[in-house]
């Protein structure tokens, strides 16, 4: 978003949206304060001038109707490959890394299949409280969770969020384009501990997460 | 403030109105008289913003300083602790601050004070079509308050669950303390508080609709009318929609239905459906009027017509009809298929459109006119220009996948306070001295409403745009302690400038305070037309007796008659013949061509 750092594959497409709603209503507000603060000074009340009587301009009505109406509707359609890319296309699961994440009153915890790589069977791998890994420059999958109340996994430098919500299993993506370790916000209010609902999201090598999960497997 | 002349005057157009002197009970406290009950929310609303604002003031101070010991009140209000605030009080804190600055301030003050005083007078009746009804929508509403108040002091507190109030967190008591009897303390408050709402709404609507004087044809009212009008449509076709919701919650709260629980087959998602479908046009509920009565203000203070009458009036329409299909914009992250959201990112894109039409149209009166800044113009103004930045900052939330990082951070909190601070509460302050003289028959100072004016402009900007760069950066909003996260620590000094200057911010609205009380027993003595207006409200005296009118008056005229060529003075009323203010005046000779039309 300008300010932050990102790192995933689509965040750019987030970023740059960002960037374009910048420029245009960063125009519209210099124009129109700009305007409005002119109009304050040039037609502050003088003695002898009066105000000119006029109801309106039907031509300048329908010009501010269309022209920003148009730039309205052309920015909602600029959009819809951005969302579709972020939140309703998937990548395929077998070329993902695909795993479960339940949000828990204040807790995140990461669920992995295991050996036979099915989720939700006898030998699924879950990792300690608040440490999730996935592999860098793989499409990862999580089928998100709540185990209690709504709680959101939001990784801001991914460009990630989604509420988890109980009873539902919502699935998200992304793509990691670096490794290192980030913070996991939760983004929906879930009671006393919302605040400190931090978890750790460790984006590494294929290899060192199968490392980590053979470490869990065997605890 | 005596509403009650000794006797009125007995016109062809109503019924008897020869009453017997009411008793105190029935003149002052029980009154059927809609000035009466409009001042009734007026003082109501006022001592609500004072306690949302106290309430505000203690959220940036741990913001500022997370669990430190809160200066000068905090072992008054938190003996137990310390003086410290614990996790649940700051949930309750902020639950507490929107919920009575939404319910009991900006939508009484808006609907219920201005409302119900302005709508009679400024249409040219003696009071609403209901009378009765309206009393009973006050003394509906005062035991809203004291039920919701009382939240305080139950075990576990007031309702915690934010006054969007999602559940399962507001469906299960044992999820945070304020969902054990605090939560549904709210429930109840909010149900009988929307009754009362519903029921001033059909009054407005009957009284407009049916009680205009002679001459006073529906394009010719102001556009507070209009605006109070629509608004009183979506009172009444959303506000039921949110009992239903929350009716739906405490049984699920009470006697174990599962409607938004998912043990038992409920789904947490529907609550938000329903609620946002109602609290979206809430927003424009709480806008709306305020937009109104800017244009009447800014008119009146340019001693220009309005720009764009009927395309104002048209805009207004288009907000109230789009505002009921663009709900989902609140839920585009919560688990509702995503291809739902771009039919909701669509519509919230066009919302904007009527919105900028109007702040063009407000342009285009200031444009060529003869400003003259007074305490309420320099509110109206602010406004403008803040709406402005408010509904800027709404493209980018309703852009999608910008939303996916800014939804619930502090770029919304930013947002929303300056559409409904910058905007809403603007447009109280200008509406509040402007008709203060109607009201009470006393002038306000209007040097302190400068001052006020401008230390209000200014710190209101210091707190509130800088949560902009707290939502880039991704805080959330509703956090106790941000700097938990690494990510939010540098953050931390933004947050006290805020803090500083929302302290300023809350001190400079002592100066209201003072210019109301003391304007209230000192002002001048205000005469009956003095901003020079034209709309019907200012044909009856300051303040008016019961009844009124001395006799109805007719209407001649639109309400933006300013600058008119042919008239010596730069005003002609709605209610007056001929090309004159008052018939003493003599018109101008010759006429002259309007400049350009």
């Amino acid at each position: 978003m300008g300010v932050l750092q990102n790192i995933s594959t689509f965040g750019a497409s987030v970023d740059n949206l960002y960037f374009v709603v910048l420029i245009i209503t960063g125009v519209a507000f210099i124009l129109v304060e700009g305007i409005l603060v002119y109009f304050l000074i040039k037609y502050r009340h003088r003695e002898g001038r009066r105000a000119e009587y006029t109801h309106g301009n039907q031509r300048i009505e329908i010009l501010w109707t269309v022209i920003p109406g148009l730039f309205l509707f052309g920015l909602a359609i600029f959009q819809y490959g951005a969302w579709t890319r972020i939140k309703i296309d998937l990548p395929p699961e077998e070329d993902s890394f695909v795993f479960t994440v339940e949000a828990k009153q204040f807790e995140w915890y990461a669920i992995y299949p295991g050996p036979d790589g099915a989720m939700g069977t006898d030998d699924d791998i879950e990792g300690p409280a608040n440490q999730i890994h996935v592999p860098v420059n793989k499409p990862v999958i999580i089928h998100l969770a709540s185990r209690d109340i709504l709680h959101s996994f939001f990784v801001p430098v991914l460009r990630v969020k989604q509420d988890a919500v109980p009873g539902t299993i919502i699935p998200i993506w992304f793509e990691a384009t670096q490794s290192g370790q980030h913070e996991i916000v939760c983004a929906e209010l879930c009671g006393l501990g919302h605040y400190r609902m931090r978890g750790q999201l460790f984006i590494e090598s294929e290899a060192d997460v199968e490392a980590w999960l053979a470490e869990l497997a065997a605890r | 403030m005596s509403a009650h002349a000794a006797t009125t005057s007995h016109d062809g157009d109503h019924h008897d109105h020869h009453h017997p002197e009411l008793g105190f009970w029935r003149k002052y406290v029980f009154s059927t008289d809609h000035k009466v009950i409009g001042i009734q929310f007026f003082f109501t609303a006022l001592f609500f913003f004072m306690v949302g604002g106290i309430l505000a003031l203690l959220i940036r101070t741990q913001l500022a300083w997370p669990f430190d010991e809160v200066p000068v009140i905090g072992q008054l209000i938190y003996p137990e602790s310390g003086g410290v605030l614990l996790p649940e009080n700051y949930l309750a804190l902020m639950t507490m601050h929107g919920t009575i600055m939404i319910f009991f301030f900006i939508i009484p003050i808006l609907s219920g004070a201005f409302g119900n005083f302005l709508i009679p007078l400024m249409v040219g009746a003696r009071d609403m079509a209901f009378p009765i009804l309206n009393m009973l929508s006050y003394w509906l509403a005062v035991p809203a308050f004291v039920i919701m108040m009382s939240a305080f002091f139950v075990t576990g507190g007031p309702a915690a669950a934010g006054w969007t109030s999602y559940p399962p967190l507001s469906g299960l008591a044992d999820m945070v303390p304020g969902s054990e009897m605090g939560q549904s303390l709210w429930l109840v408050s909010l149900f009988i508080l929307g009754t009362s709402s519903i029921m001033g709404a059909i009054n407005y609507i009957t009284t407009i609709v049916m009680l205009r004087a002679k001459g006073m044809t529906m394009f010719r009212l102001p556009m507070t009318i209009w605006a109070l009008f629509i608004t009183a449509v979506l009172v009444t076709l959303a506000t039921p929609v949110l009992a239903s919701a929350l009716v739906l919650l405490f049984l699920d709260r009470t006697i174990s239905t599962h409607f938004f629980l998912p043990e038992g087959g409920g789904h947490p998602v529907l609550w938000q459906h329903i609620f946002w479908f109602y609290s979206h046009p809430a927003v424009y509920i709480m806008i709306l009027p305020a937009m109104g009565m800017a244009s009447d203000i800014i008119s009146c203070f340019a001693r220009k017509p309005l720009f764009g009458y009927r395309p104002m009036v048209y805009s207004i329409m288009a907000i109230a009809g789009l505002g009921f299909i663009v709900w989902g914009h609140h839920m585009f992250i919560s688990g509702m298929n995503p291809t739902v959201g771009l039919a909701f990112m669509t519509s919230t894109m066009m919302i904007a459109l009527p919105s900028a039409i109007k702040t063009f149209n407000w342009l285009g009166t200031i444009w060529r006119g003869d400003l003259h800044l007074t305490a309420p113009m320099l509110n109206a103004l602010a406004f403008v220009s803040t709406f402005v930045i408010g509904g800027l900052t709404g493209i980018y939330s309703a852009a999608t996948p910008v939303d996916v990082f800014i939804h619930d951070t502090y770029w919304i909190v930013g947002h929303i306070h300056y559409v409904l601070f910058g905007g809403s509460v603007f447009g109280v302050f200008a509406a509040i001295q402007f008709w203060f003289p109607k009201m009470f028959g006393r002038m306000m100072n209007d040097t302190l409403g400068k001052w006020h004016f401008v230390l209000t402009f200014i710190s209101f900007n210091c707190v509130f745009f800088p949560m902009f760069i707290l939502g880039a950066y991704g805080m959330p909003r509703r956090v106790a302690d941000p700097y938990v996260y690494e990510l939010f620590q540098p953050l931390q000094g933004i947050n006290q400038f805020m803090t500083y200057s929302v302290y300023i911010l809350g001190a400079t609205q002592l100066i209201l305070a003072y210019n109301i009380i003391a304007s209230l027993f000192w002002g001048k003595k205000a005469s009956q037309n003095p901003w020079h207006a034209n709309s019907l409200e200012w044909a009856a005296p300051s303040p008016p007796p019961h009844g009124n009118f001395e006799a109805i008056p007719v209407v001649y005229r639109g309400p933006y008659e300013f600058a008119v060529p042919q008239v010596k003075e730069d005003y002609l009323p709605q209610w007056t013949d001929g090309v004159s203010p008052t018939p003493e005046h003599a018109p101008v000779q010759p006429a002259v061509s309007p400049a350009s039309k």
